[in-house]
Formats: structure tokens, sequence, C-alpha cells
């Protein structure tokens, strides 16, 4: 660490306490960032792969899909407080909310997902199923980023501040999940598509997550630090292993594209859970959240919500404190 | 000076109630904790047992789904000079009693200044919370103020990261989120909530909004006057990053101090802006599906 200065007093605080409240989300939100976008991207790639008669890889990338779209809402109705009440998630839309919409957006997402499983399962349904293939393609890509609006719109500064570029991060990590998955479960020859989109998946990712981090600056340091930097050194190494393997030996190896599809799925995986760590780590240093704000108040870009100055010329007694009136 | 959110008066048409509030003023709180058991027995609020703390007298640490009142507890070194007395040679005695002798007996004049403060859901102009709860659950009541309905919550979470004052929180064994009400129990009856009823240096006052921020500021002139350069008014403004809230607070230090954010920001601020951003990544993301499924020969 550089010397701050002495201009960068260090934030006060009450007895080191947070100023905001950790999230008290568990290990299915970050297990669902991933889901979500795996279906969200699978669904995609499995219409356009059928629009372009690959019915091999449509397939898999459409049970792809499906899975992501199934483990989804459990994941998310076994996070909720009050699981029974999961209906009430559809209570009502709220655009203020990205709960709200994304609740909808994956509700008919998974609809048409298993309207067109139902289809290629049964052979019933055909005319609906048809509306429902590019309806699940369209609605998996909001499905795919809406999850960074989410955790963006809180108080916590390290998704907040990040707030531009989060959604690009999710939708390249989407991107790498849906080609990984359709990588390791298709044979090679007919899996071109899904290795192009499991390799661009892992570039983007990798530079827009590493952008993002920079650009946070100090707030990024929870990503520097404890568990959030330990599955940030184990997405890097995951994606970059396996994009190098399937680079170099995907296109000829089942075993390589296997080895490769569950590198980079783990590797999309462990990113979205270093983003979901960090603001943890963010939201339980009050260093983080008062910093920032001092920095906007010292910057003049707000007077913040204190003052001292009294918008009356003279006090009248009679209104103040009876302990101190006089 | 514009009372007015979203939903209150709007909503209520000729049902609207006028827009009720706390005006806490920390420089005549003695830090009894009544406000705290009033609100635990009048709510019903199960127990919360924390331990020892170390932190002064607090042993509650923060407002949360088992804390609606939270009276925080802060030692300073630093004299107190508000009516001008004492020598510069007699402060510098003082203080460097107090830190090169480690004697530090709590009496008036050794150098020590206690801040107390009783802490609460501000029930903000712009509320975080309740734009973001996806099953309205958190609502706008009549009076302007902001209540989580305990038959509609199911528990998602979202509003406890969501509060830039991280006052709400998820009970334990119960899985729902629970606030500060502002007794909405006890409006509905005209009465005052507890805290502000138990309190009994009436540094909780209870009343109408405006009227209560009219009289802060002569309070706040009054403590100006009398010497208290430090003192000032928090959320008693409409400009400010949340709009104002029906609970305000007169400090005699920085908001963060008490553990109070210095400029909080409702992020629905910036919504406009994340949206877009997502919008623009979902297309991005569908033209990189695109480029992937049509690229090359097959």
């Amino acid at each position: 660490m550089t010397d701050p200065g002495p201009a960068a007093e260090p934030a006060r605080s009450y007895h080191g306490q947070p100023v905001i409240k950790e999230p008290v989300w568990t290990w299915e939100i970050p297990c669902y960032f991933f889901t979500g976008g795996l279906a969200g991207a699978s669904a995609g790639l499995a219409y356009l792969s059928e629009r372009r008669g690959n019915e091999v890889l449509a397939r898999r990338a459409w049970a792809a899909a499906l899975v992501g779209a199934t483990a989804s809402p459990i994941l998310l109705i076994s996070d909720l407080g009050r699981p029974a009440r999961f209906l009430n998630m559809l209570r009502m839309f709220k655009v203020t909310s990205p709960m709200s919409v994304g609740s909808w957006i994956l509700a008919a997402q998974g609809a048409s997902t298993g309207l067109v499983a139902l289809h290629a399962w049964s052979g019933r349904l055909a005319r609906p199923a048809a509306l429902a293939r590019p309806a699940a393609a369209l609605l998996g890509l909001p499905l795919s980023t809406y999850t960074a609006a989410l955790v963006a719109n809180t108080a916590v500064p390290v998704w907040h501040e990040s707030r531009g570029l989060l959604p690009f991060v999710f939708g390249a990590g989407a991107a790498l999940s849906a080609g990984a998955a359709a990588v390791a479960v298709t044979p090679p020859r007919h899996a071109a598509p899904a290795r192009r989109l499991a390799l661009l998946g892992a570039a983007c990712e990798l530079g827009a997550k590493e952008l993002m981090e920079r650009r946070l600056g100090e707030l990024g340091e929870p990503y520097r630090q404890g568990p959030a930097s330990t599955l940030g050194h184990v997405a890097r190494a995951c994606i970059a292993a396996g994009a190098a393997v399937l680079a170099t030996r995907g296109a000829s190896s089942r075993a390589a594209a296997v080895a490769g599809g569950v590198l980079l799925g783990t590797g999309a995986l462990s990113a979205r859970w270093s983003v979901f760590k960090a603001g943890f780590g963010s939201a339980s240093d009050p260093r983080y959240v008062v910093g920032a704000q001092r920095e906007r108040i010292a910057a003049g870009q707000t007077p913040g919500a204190a003052r001292t100055a009294p918008r009356v010329a003279s006090p009248r007694s009679e209104l103040g404190s009876p302990a101190t009136a006089s | 000076m514009k009372l007015e959110t979203i939903a209150w008066p709007g909503s209520y048409g000729d049902q609207a109630k006028p827009r009720m509030g706390f005006f806490t003023d920390t420089s005549v709180c003695i830090g009894c904790k009544a406000c705290e058991v009033a609100c635990k027995e009048w709510n019903q609020i199960p127990m919360s047992v924390q331990g020892f703390t170390g932190h002064s007298y607090d042993n509650t640490i923060d407002l949360g789904a088992n804390s609606w009142r939270h009276v925080a507890f802060i030692e300073q070194r630093k004299p107190v000079d508000a009516d001008g007395d004492g020598s510069l040679s007699q402060v510098a005695a003082r203080a460097s009693l107090a830190e090169d002798q480690g004697l530090a007996t709590y009496q008036e004049g050794d150098g020590i200044r206690w801040l107390m403060a009783s802490d609460v859901c501000k029930h903000c102009t712009e509320a975080a919370c309740l734009e973001v709860c996806p099953t309205g659950a958190l609502f706008r009541t009549e009076y302007g103020t902001v209540v989580v309905q305990e038959d509609v919550c199911n528990g998602c979470g979202y509003c406890v990261p969501a509060c830039p004052f991280g006052v709400l929180d998820q009970r334990q064994d119960d899985g729902r989120v629970w606030k500060c009400t502002l007794c909405y129990d006890r409006l509905k009856d005209e009465k005052e909530p507890a805290c502000a009823q138990a309190c009994p240096t009436n540094s909780i006052q209870y009343g109408e909004l405006g009227e209560l921020r009219e009289g802060a500021e002569h309070r706040l002139a009054q403590l100006q006057h009398a010497g208290q350069r430090e003192a000032r008014l928090y959320l008693a403004d409409d400009d400010d990053g949340v709009g104002g809230a029906s609970a305000f607070f007169l400090l005699l230090d920085e908001p963060e101090v008490y553990g109070l954010p210095p400029d909080p920001v409702d992020s629905r601020r910036e919504l406009g802006s994340i949206w877009a951003a997502t919008a623009a990544a979902a297309l991005a993301l569908g033209a990189g599906l695109v480029a992937a499924a049509l690229g090359g020969r097959r």
C-alpha cells in the first residue's frame, strides 16, 4: 500500500461498526447468478443453432437452458426467508425493483423453455412451442444481465459504484457459461459455435472484470482481500486454462472439450461468487461506505445530509428542548 | 419545504394524514435507553442479547430486526468548551492528565465528552427499501411513514443491503425483515410512538414533520448561539440524497461518528443508468451469440 498522504484522513466511524447491513443472501444466490446466465445464454445459442440447422448442438443447448431454468427458481425460493410465500414475488410488477422485473423475466423465460422441452419430448403443443423458442432466446438476454442491475441497485459501494460495467461482466459470464456447458456435452465436430461463444465469453469476462476492479480504485479493495480475492484467482486460473485447452485441442478431442468446458464453467461460477463475496467485504467495512461519501462532499459534489447553519436568524427559546430552554 | 413523497399524500386522497415524524435532539439525550425498552415492550420484539461489547454503555450494537431503537454512546477526549471557560493552559493540562496519566474519570471537566444518540429508521422521503421491495410488503402509510407488512414479506432480503442506513434486517428463525413502524398502530389511535412517550428529556420529539423541522431550526440556532459550533441538523432538508426524512436528528459531531452515513443516497437515483447499462449488456450478449453462431463455416 502506498501512503495516502496527509489529505486523506482515516474515515471516522462508530466503534468500527458497519454503516450499512451486509446482505443476508446465502450460497444459493451466486449459484443462481450462474444458472440464470446459463439458462439465458443457452436458449439463445440453442435457438440460433437451430436456425443454422445444427440440430445436435441445438438439442444439447436447449437441455442446458432447461437445467438452468429449472435450477434457478429452486435456488431462489430456497434462499427466501419464507419460501412458502414465493408467489408473492409475482404480486406486482415494479420497475424500481430489479428483483421484481427479474422475477417476471425468469418466470416467462422458464415457462418458454419448459414449453420447448415439452414439445421436444411429447411432440405436443407445436404452435406454442414455435413461439416459445424465440421468446426464450430473447428473454434470455435480460435474464443474463438483470442480476447485475439487482446488486448494483443497493447501497453496497463495490456493487453500486461499478454499475456501468457489472452488467457486461455478468453478460460475458453468461456467454461463457452457456458456451462451456454446450462444449462439454456436444461432439466436437458439431460444437464450433459453442467453442466460439465460450472463448469470446472468456475473453470478455476476464477483460471486463479486470477493468471493473481497476476502475473501482480503493473501493475495489474487497476484490483483493479474503474470499473474493481467492475466488477471483480461481476464476482467472480456470478460465485461462479452460480457454487454452479449448482453443488448442477442443476441436479434435472430446476429452479436451469436456475438460475445457468443466474448467470454464467452474471459472464462470467462481467469478460470480467473487462478485457476490466482494459485496460483503464492502458493506461490512465503514471505510468504504463513509470514505466514498466523504470524497463526494470534499469534491463539492454535494453538501451531504448534515447542515450546521440554522435557517432562522435568532433562536426562539420556547421551541427549544425543555432541558435547556431559558 | 416540500414534504411530499411519491405515494404520499397523492395516493391517499382524503384519507391522507399529516406527515408525522421524529426529531431526535441528541444534545439532551442522557442515554437512559427508555426508548429501546418502550419500543421492545410495545412492539413485542424478541430478546436480542449480544453480549458485552466494550463500546462504552452500548450493548445493543446497531439497529436491526430486533432493535428498532438503538442508543449510541461515544466517548471523546476533547475539551467541552461550550461556555468558553477555561484558559488554553487549563485545557491543555486536562488533556495531558487524561492522555498521559490515563486518568479518565468521566467527571465533568476531565476533557471527556460523552455523546449519546437514539437512532431509529429514518422513514425517508425517497425510501430505497420500499422501492426495491418486489412483493410490495413495504409501503408508504397515510402518515408518510414506511412500514413492512409482515403478512406479505417473503424474506427475499433485497431491502437489507438497499437501505443506505443499514436499518432493516432479517429476523433469524422467522425469515422476514422487521423495522420501526413509527408505531403505526398507535398513530391510528392518535397516540404518540412508544419511544417518544417514554423519553424523559424530550430528546425524542414526535409530531407533524413541518412543525418539527421549524422547532429544530430554532434549537440549532440556540445551540450555535451558545457556542456549540459542531451542532448540526441531519436529514432535515429536502435536497439531500434521500429527499429528507421523517426521522431527523440534531447531532453534535459528524454523522459517521454516530454510525450514520454523511451523504446517504437512494440508489434509485441511478437506476435509469443501471437499467441502460443492463439493456446495453443484454444487446451485447445478443450480438455475441449471433457472432458465435453465424461466424465461421457452421
